[in-house]
């Protein structure tokens, strides 16, 4: 069994008003060096498969296929045993 | 005898206002698709407004994926017209079917008021009743409505007349000012507006009835 931690965030060069606000709501509560925030998914994934490259590459088809918008967003993927 | 089909996902909640519209406007049966459903038996398919699937990982994204939208891809690969309102937009653009894609508005914040638009396009099934450069209002109701697209796309938009719907005061941050596109075939059209919310004096504008009509004459003409 492999643990796949996919992270999923908003391609650099696209504006992410959620994280502006955070990044405001942050200023305005005294943490004055916030210089930039960017808000993405976190996903957890469990995977029954025999191997650290064939749990990652699922990992990655199903960013491709479902978990990720190619156009707006970037993903990374980790695996570990579990 | 002519059938518009509306598609119900879990989370839709426009579906019964088209099932209305097509009824009260058009005067033709509505016909409930399912989300599991796999086959499409009618002459036109609507994708109503809501929250399919609870919105859950982006709006669209699991709906994109349902039996029933396997089935709309071979349907408007056929021709046959398809309209994305709202949530059906977001749809459309996840399935492929329509370029871009819908992000939060820029103000973070669900809008929801009457909207001024001007119709761009009158060269699809749903806006063959419009004038180009005819003033319409319809409510908008949504928070990731901003619609974007690369540089290279939104110029094959502007070179083939794509853009359909432009708002005149822009609310959410769409590139260009779209308020709703149609494919390059024109049979697929979305928008985030929502026409059949706008059907009658007492919801403040009746500007939708001309869209529904519009659709009914080119059904008429072409099935």
């Amino acid at each position: 069994m492999f643990k796949v931690t996919i992270n999923v965030d908003p391609k650099k060069d696209i504006l992410d008003p959620q994280g502006k606000t955070v990044q405001h709501a942050l200023l305005n509560l005294g943490f004055l060096h916030t210089e930039q925030v960017r808000i993405g998914k976190h996903i957890v994934i469990q995977l029954q498969v025999d191997s650290k490259e064939e749990a990652h590459a699922m990992g990655v088809k199903m960013c491709q296929d479902l978990l990720a918008n190619p156009l707006t967003e970037e993903y990374s993927v980790e695996v570990e045993p579990c | 005898m002519l059938k518009v089909g509306v598609v119900i996902f879990p989370g839709s909640n426009c579906d019964l206002d088209a099932i209305r519209a097509v009824e009260t406007v058009m005067n033709v049966k509505a016909v409930p698709l399912w989300h599991q459903d796999n086959t499409i038996d009618t002459d036109a398919v609507i994708l109503p407004g809501g929250f399919s699937y609870g919105d859950y990982l982006r709006p669209g994204a699991i709906a994109s994926h349902s039996p029933i939208m396997q089935a709309v891809k071979i349907y408007a690969s056929n021709g046959g017209p398809v309209i994305g309102i709202c949530n059906g937009f977001q749809i459309l653009t996840e399935s492929g079917l329509l370029p871009g894609t819908l992000l939060r508005n820029t103000t973070t914040r669900f809008i929801s008021r009457d909207v001024s638009l001007l119709v761009t396009s009158n060269q699809t099934p749903f806006t063959k009743g419009f004038a180009v450069g005819q003033k319409v209002t319809f409510p908008i109701a949504h928070k990731d409505g901003n619609y974007q697209a690369d540089p290279s796309t939104l110029q094959t938009l502007q070179e083939n007349n794509q853009i359909v719907f432009q708002y005149v005061e822009n609310p959410n941050g769409s590139l260009h000012d779209i308020a709703g596109i149609s494919n390059k075939e024109r049979n697929v059209v979305g928008l985030m507006p929502h026409p059949e919310r706008a059907l009658s004096d007492w919801t403040r504008t009746s500007d939708g009835v001309p869209l529904f009509q519009s659709l009914l004459s080119h059904l008429e003409a072409h099935v």
